[in-house]
This record gives structure tokens, C-alpha cells and sequence, in this order.
């Protein structure tokens, strides 16, 4: 609890938990703990980014990152702008970092950025002096989703320190699994990642991790899954098995689930595709946490840009 | 007019010499090395504790002129390399158009006889519009004289193409730069593949789709009896390859990038465009590999690979920004760092890598300050630090994978022909 006391916020911007150490993670779920708290009042608001202005820059469709963010940031009292690539210059053919110093231009705080290419946020957060939330670069990190994983994960089981923790799906093509496994090391949880093996992505053991395409072998003895959702609609997943094979070998099921801990907790971030990677029995079920993750990502969320709004530039 | 440089540590290892003497130079030409020449002339450079040195011989230099001025010109392009103390380029043919027909080259010694500020070599593309459909006619190209043939930035795939171009070359006496890459197996990939493109979230670019063409260019090599030379090798397999090629008498000779010797794919953790190459900076462990292939002689020679980019190509996406890095003016520092300052070779040694046995591999006459030789000389600084600056790169485009590192060695002179073509202020 000391460390708490000590925890202080250095960082301009939230590229990914690569480079966030355990204290700043703690002080974000920490955070959000009290912030949690915020959206079960009646006057679900608290002045803390009054005359604060958030752009939500999206380059890639989301609904649901995009409306957490801006519901976090309005629930903190900040004026919002959301900017979609369709809606914006975007298409015209300006870069990304000179829409970047144009928002800066504007006199706004913080950039919000959804990218579909790796590494746009760090780039961004390069050129431009206002604070960066990555939310969500090509498979290299969406950061908020994995401590929104965390948050629920040490609410429902007090701790994240020794956890087994499973992550199931495209773990290629995935930022939600590097975030999360960045994030979950970090506190010393077992993590094992699940995949055929073309979606394995080369190395990622020298993460820490364990790997199996054995799904019954991943349920083993984890205390917490988090299945992801697949994208059949990707070029390069033609090559693929199809839906109706992925979902026989590694599809959550009850059926699967008989094996495994009976107060396993079932994680996904969503949107979930029923009868692909997971059953609509298990999705619904007792077991899965996944829209207690929804209004979590809020809390996670106001955190998140509550810290950032705070660094010193 | 003469020109005496005095007192420097003179390194030139075709004659053997590596000792404190003095060099006459009158006109364009070396008149005499010797000790303490006393002669008049119009020019006395005093280089007391310099390193003097035969500019340095090229092979690799993306000019750009014709077609994409914008990136960098024959004038631009060869003030760096004179402010770099590269004194002689090959300029590659994948310019717009491509360096393929009679007119083309023409136009380009044209250019080069009105604007270049060194020597400047041409490199003829294999195949017309470097396609890797339809041979050029190399024999009239050679007559335009161009010194090589290449496709680079691409391969030619087709091995019956590639056999005939080899043959051809062959009977040209031109030698063959190849750039091995298998794009069928690099596809779309922007980093080396494996932990570092999982960690980035990046398509990886194998070793594999490096090797197997290097093997193939080779066994083709072999086939054909022509001189092939394999471009910017970049991992450990084509290290072994070459070597084992080179052991078995197969008439092939290799170069490396300074980025391949001192950088690693570590260094884009933080998604530096200007780190983005092809080949990609690969593993630590090829970095080793490439440090032994320069020492046992696998690798015969180092070029830049200068491969200027404008701003709104290289400062955007990494996936979207081009491949290269600009290198003329940093490839000796580079070197003199990572080698002359890691002890890995010796100065005579690194003057091999990268003046004489380009020289050679070329065919053409430099690399060597014997007497009667063109005046291709550089005075170097060895100990002087300095960090790479934007702003000091006179490049047209700025693209360096080395802006931001400290660097050992910096040259006081070149001179090009017995003339003065940059001097440090």
C-alpha cells in the first residue's frame, strides 16, 4: 500500500503497457476503482477535466471503444470531439501528423487515436506536445482494453498476481493479447495464449508465455479466459479453416467448459461473434464478466485520461 | 596546379603503405609518395595526426535523377558524398525512367558531365523498365559505358531471364549486382519476422526470402561463369552461403550496408521510419555474423545502399513509409565507429572494405594512391566525435537511420581528381 502513496504519473501520453511499469498500471486501476464508483450515482459526473477538450481520432470503425471513450471523458466533463476518418480530411489525403498538429492547433488536450496501422499512436504522440490514448493501433497494442481486462479480472478475483490466465484466438492479429499479456506479466500472472498455430505469432514466448493450440489444455486450470474475437472477413485468413472448424476445435462451449473451473471467469472484448469463438451459452452464461468489461472500460477510461490530463508537459 | 598533403598517416593497402609520408598530386593525378617532398605548390594541406586515405569507392548510391529530382539529384546527392569522402558512385538504375535504353544513359552522362561534384558510375538495369520481363540490349548499354547491371530494388525472378542476363554480362565483361530477394516470400512485410514484428505488430520480411536468392543468384553465377556481386547482405545464411560459394572457387563477390554492421532490429522499437530497409535490420546474432563476414573476407566491401526519401514519404505510417535510409555522409563515421573502434579490422583493412575492393569488383581504376593514380584522396579526423544532426546533412532528403548517434570520425577533405571538393569548416 505504500507504493501507492509513492505512485506517480510521468507519462504524456498511453501508447501501450509495454512501457508502463506495474506502479503506473496499479495507479490506473486504482483510479478507476473510485471513478467505478461515479457511474453507479444518479449525477453521474465529476468536474475533474472541466475545460478539457478530447478528440476521438478514428481512423478504423468502433463503436464501442469510441462511445467508452467519449462517455468517459463527458462523465469527467471534458467537451468531446469525434472525428471519423469518412467525416475528415483524412481521405484528402492529409497525413496523420498534420491532422495531429491541426487538433493540437485547435487548443485541444488530448488525442484520442484509433489507427488500423501498428505504431500511428507512438508516431502521433512524436508530433504533437498534447497527450496521446492509444486506442488501438493495427496488432500492436490497444492499452485501455487490456486494463480494462485487469480491472475486471482483479474485481472479481481481488489480485492479478499468480493468476491463470488464458488468452484464446487470433493471437497474431491481435492487440488485445499483446496488450494484455504486456500488462498481466507484469503482475506475475501465468499466461498461456491458444491459437492454431498459423495465428501464433513468431517469438512471442520471449513475452512469457505459454503456448498450446490445445484448448482443452488452455481451460486446464485457468482461472480467467479471454477469447478473441476471429476475423474471417481478413485477406489473409482465407487460407483458413473454416468458422464451423474453428468453432468445433476451439470454440467456447459448455460443453468445453465442464472441464475446466467451475467459477472460470469468460472474458471478450467484443463485438462477440455467437457461434464462432464462443457459444451464446457461455456468452450469456453465469461465467462470463463480458458486459461488466463494458461499463468497467468507462472507469478504466476516465482513468486513463484523467492521468494523462495530469502529466506535466 | 599541385598539391601536397604533408605528414599524414597515409593508408593504402594496394601498395602496402600505412606510414607518416607525404603525397605530391599535380593536376588530376598522383605525382609521387614519398618522404618529406619538398616541393612547391599552390596548395600545402598540413594533416599531422589525419588519416589520408583513397576516397572512397560507392558501389551502392541511389541518385534518383531522372525522375525523382525531388528525393535527391546527380548534384545534390554528390555534395554529400563528397562531404561523406566518397569520391566515385555507382548510381542504380531504378530511377524514372529506369536506367534501361541507349537515350536514357545518355541523357544521364549528360547530367552527371554538367552537375556531378565526384565521379559518378552507371549501373544499367538488367531488364527493360526493371520489370523482369525482356533483357535490355546490355551490349549497347556497355558501349554508353556503364560499368554493371542491375535490377535493384527488385530481383529478376526468372531464373531462364536472369541465366541469359548473366551470359550476356558475361560476354560484356560487366559485372552483375544483385539485389536477392525473394518477393514471394517477403511479400508484405516491413521488419524482420520474428520477435521484433510480433512486438511491433508488423508483417515480418524472413531470412529465407533473402538466402534462397542469394543461393539462387549463386548457383546461377556458377552456371553462367559471370561475375556476380550479391547487394546489401544483411543476415547470417547469406553469410554462410557466401562463403561456402567463395570456398568452392564460384566467382562471386558480396557487399554490406554500415546499417547491417551497427544497428539491429531492436533499434525500431520506437517505429522509426528512417530504420525502415530492405533487407530490415535483422537479429543482434546477424549483426555478428555480418561483423565476421567483413572479417574473414565473406564480405568484400561495404556501400551505403543511399536511398533517399522526401519527408511526406518516410514522416507517416510505418507500414506506409518507404524502404532506405540516406548514407553517404555517414558511412565512413560509421565505420571508423563500429569497426576502426571496435578493433575489428585495421585501418588498411577497412580501406580494403570500402575504397579498393569496390574498385575492384567494379573494374575501375581507384582505390589506390600509387603514383599515376586519379587523385581520389581523403583527410580524415579518426578521433573527432560528432552527432548526426539533420541539419548538417546536406543530402536533399534528410532520411538517416543514424540522425541522433554519436559518431567517431570526420573528414577535413576530398579531393576528386587533384580538386578540392569539400572541405570541413
Amino acid at each position: 500500500m505504500t507504493k501507492k502513496k509513492t505512485a506517480k504519473w510521468v507519462h504524456k501520453d498511453l501508447l501501450g503497457l509495454e512501457y508502463l511499469s506495474k506502479e503506473d498500471i496499479e495507479l490506473i486501476l486504482d483510479t478507476a476503482e473510485s471513478f467505478r464508483e461515479i457511474l453507479d450515482r444518479k449525477i453521474k459526473k465529476v468536474p475533474a477535466l472541466r475545460g478539457k477538450t478530447v478528440v476521438n481520432l478514428f481512423y478504423e470503425p468502433s463503436t464501442r471503444t469510441r462511445v467508452s471513450f467519449e462517455v468517459a471523458a463527458k462523465r469527467l466533463s471534458a467537451d468531446v470531439i469525434n472525428i471519423a476518418v469518412e467525416s475528415s480530411s483524412v481521405k484528402k489525403g492529409e497525413t496523420l501528423n498534420d491532422t495531429g498538429k491541426n487538433i493540437e492547433a485547435l487548443k485541444a488536450d488530448i488525442i484520442v487515436v484509433r489507427h488500423n496501422c501498428s505504431g500511428a499512436a507512438t508516431m502521433l504522440a512524436r508530433n504533437v506536445n498534447i497527450s496521446v490514448i492509444n486506442a488501438g493501433d493495427g496488432w500492436h497494442e490497444h492499452p485501455t482494453q487490456a486494463l480494462l481486462d485487469m480491472f475486471t479480472l482483479r474485481g472479481k478475483l481481488g489480485k492479478l498476481e499468480g493468476l491463470n490466465v488464458s488468452i484464446v484466438g487470433d493471437i497474431a492479429h491481435s492487440r488485445v493479447a499483446r496488450s494484455n499479456i504486456w500488462g498481466l506479466t507484469k503482475f506475475g500472472a501465468n499466461i498461456t495464449v491458444c491459437a492454431p498455430k498459423i495465428l501464433i505469432p513468431p517469438g512471442i514466448e520471449k513475452m512469457g508465455v505459454k503456448i498450446t493450440d490445445n484448448i482443452d489444455e488452455a481451460l486446464g486450470n485457468a482461472d480467467a479466459i479471454n477469447v478473441l474475437r476471429m476475423q474471417f472477413e481478413r485477406d489473409d485468413m482465407k487460407a483458413f479453416p473454416s468458422q464451423l472448424e474453428y468453432f468445433k476445435n476451439f470454440g467456447i462451449t459448455e460443453e468445453r467448459l465442464k472441464k475446466a473451473k467451475k467459477d472460470i471467469i469468460i472474458m471478450h472484448p467484443g463485438p462477440i461473434n455467437r457461434g464462432v469463438e464462443i457459444s451464446s451459452e457461455v456468452a450469456d452464461g453465469t461465467n462470463s464478466v463480458i458486459l461488466e468489461q463494458v461499463t468497467n472500460g468507462i472507469a478504466v477510461r476516465m482513468a486513463v485520461l484523467f492521468w494523462v490530463s495530469q502529466a506535466k508537459l | 596546379m599541385k598539391l601536397i598533403i604533408k605528414n599524414g598517416h597515409v593508408i593504402d593497402p594496394a601498395n602496402k603503405i600505412d606510414e607518416v609520408i607525404d603525397i605530391l598530386v599535380e593536376g588530376e593525378k598522383i605525382f609521387k609518395i614519398a618522404r618529406a617532398i619538398d616541393a612547391k605548390a599552390e596548395t600545402v594541406i598540413e594533416a599531422a595526426g589525419k588519416i589520408v586515405m583513397p576516397g572512397i569507392v560507392d558501389m551502392h548510391v541511389h541518385l534518383r535523377e531522372p525522375g525523382r529530382e525531388d528525393k535527391e539529384t546527380i548534384f545534390s546527392g554528390t555534395k554529400a558524398a563528397a562531404k561523406g569522402g566518397v569520391t566515385s558512385v555507382l548510381a542504380m538504375p531504378n530511377t524514372l525512367p529506369s536506367l534501361d535504353s541507349m537515350g536514357i544513359i545518355k541523357t544521364l552522362k549528360d547530367i552527371i558531365k554538367k552537375t556531378a561534384n565526384v565521379d559518378v558510375f552507371i549501373c544499367g538495369a538488367i531488364t527493360v523498365g526493371r520489370l523482369g520481363k525482356e533483357l535490355t540490349n546490355i551490349s549497347v548499354l556497355k558501349k554508353e559505358g556503364i560499368i554493371a547491371i542491375s535490377d535493384d530494388g527488385a530481383s529478376v525472378d526468372n531464373d531462364e531471364l536472369m541465366l541469359k542476363a548473366l551470359k550476356e554480362a558475361k560476354k560484356e565483361k560487366l559485372v552483375v549486382v544483385c539485389h536477392s530477394e525473394d518477393k514471394s516470400l517477403s511479400g508484405q512485410g516491413v521488419v524482420n519476422f520474428g520477435f521484433t514484428s510480433t512486438r511491433l505488430g508488423l508483417k515480418g520480411i524472413s531470412k529465407e526470402s533473402e538466402y534462397k536468392r542469394v543461393g539462387r543468384d549463386i548457383k546461377l553465377a556458377e552456371e553462367s561463369g559471370a561475375a556476380v556481386h550479391i547487394a546489401h547482405v544483411s543476415c547470417a545464411e547469406s553469410v554462410e552461403i557466401i562463403r561456402k560459394a567463395k570456398k568452392n572457387g564460384i566467382k562471386v563477390t558480396a557487399e554490406t550496408a554500415p546499417h547491417y554492421f551497427s544497428l539491429n532490429e531492436e533499434d525500431l522499437l520506437g517505429y522509426n521510419t528512417n530504420m525502415k530497409i530492405n533487407p530490415p535490420l535483422r537479429t543482434k546474432d546477424d549483426v555478428l555474423s555480418i561483423i565476421e563476414g567483413l572479417k574473414d573476407g565473406t564480405i568484400d566491401a561495404i556501400a551505403s545502399d543511399h536511398a533517399p526519401h522526401t519527408e511526406s514519404e518516410k514522416e507517416i505510417e510505418f507500414e506506409y513509409a518507404e524502404f532506405g535510409s540516406i548514407g553517404l555522409e555517414t558511412e565512413l563515421a560509421v565505420s571508423i565507429t563500429e569497426i576502426i573502434g571496435k578493433s575489428l579490422l585495421t585501418w588498411g583493412g577497412l580501406v580494403e572494405k570500402i575504397s579498393l575492393n569496390p574498385a575492384k569488383i567494379l573494374g575501375i581504376d581507384k582505390g589506390t594512391l600509387g603514383s599515376g593514380k586519379d587523385a581520389d584522396i581523403i583527410i580524415v579526423s579518426p578521433e573527432k566525435e560528432w552527432v548526426v544532426r539533420k541539419e548538417y546533412l546536406v543530402s536533399k532528403s534528410k532520411n538517416s537511420a543514424f540522425i541522433g548517434r554519436k559518431l567517431r570520425g570526420i573528414v577535413e577533405y576530398t579531393i576528386c581528381k587533384g580538386n578540392i571538393v569539400y572541405k570541413s569548416n
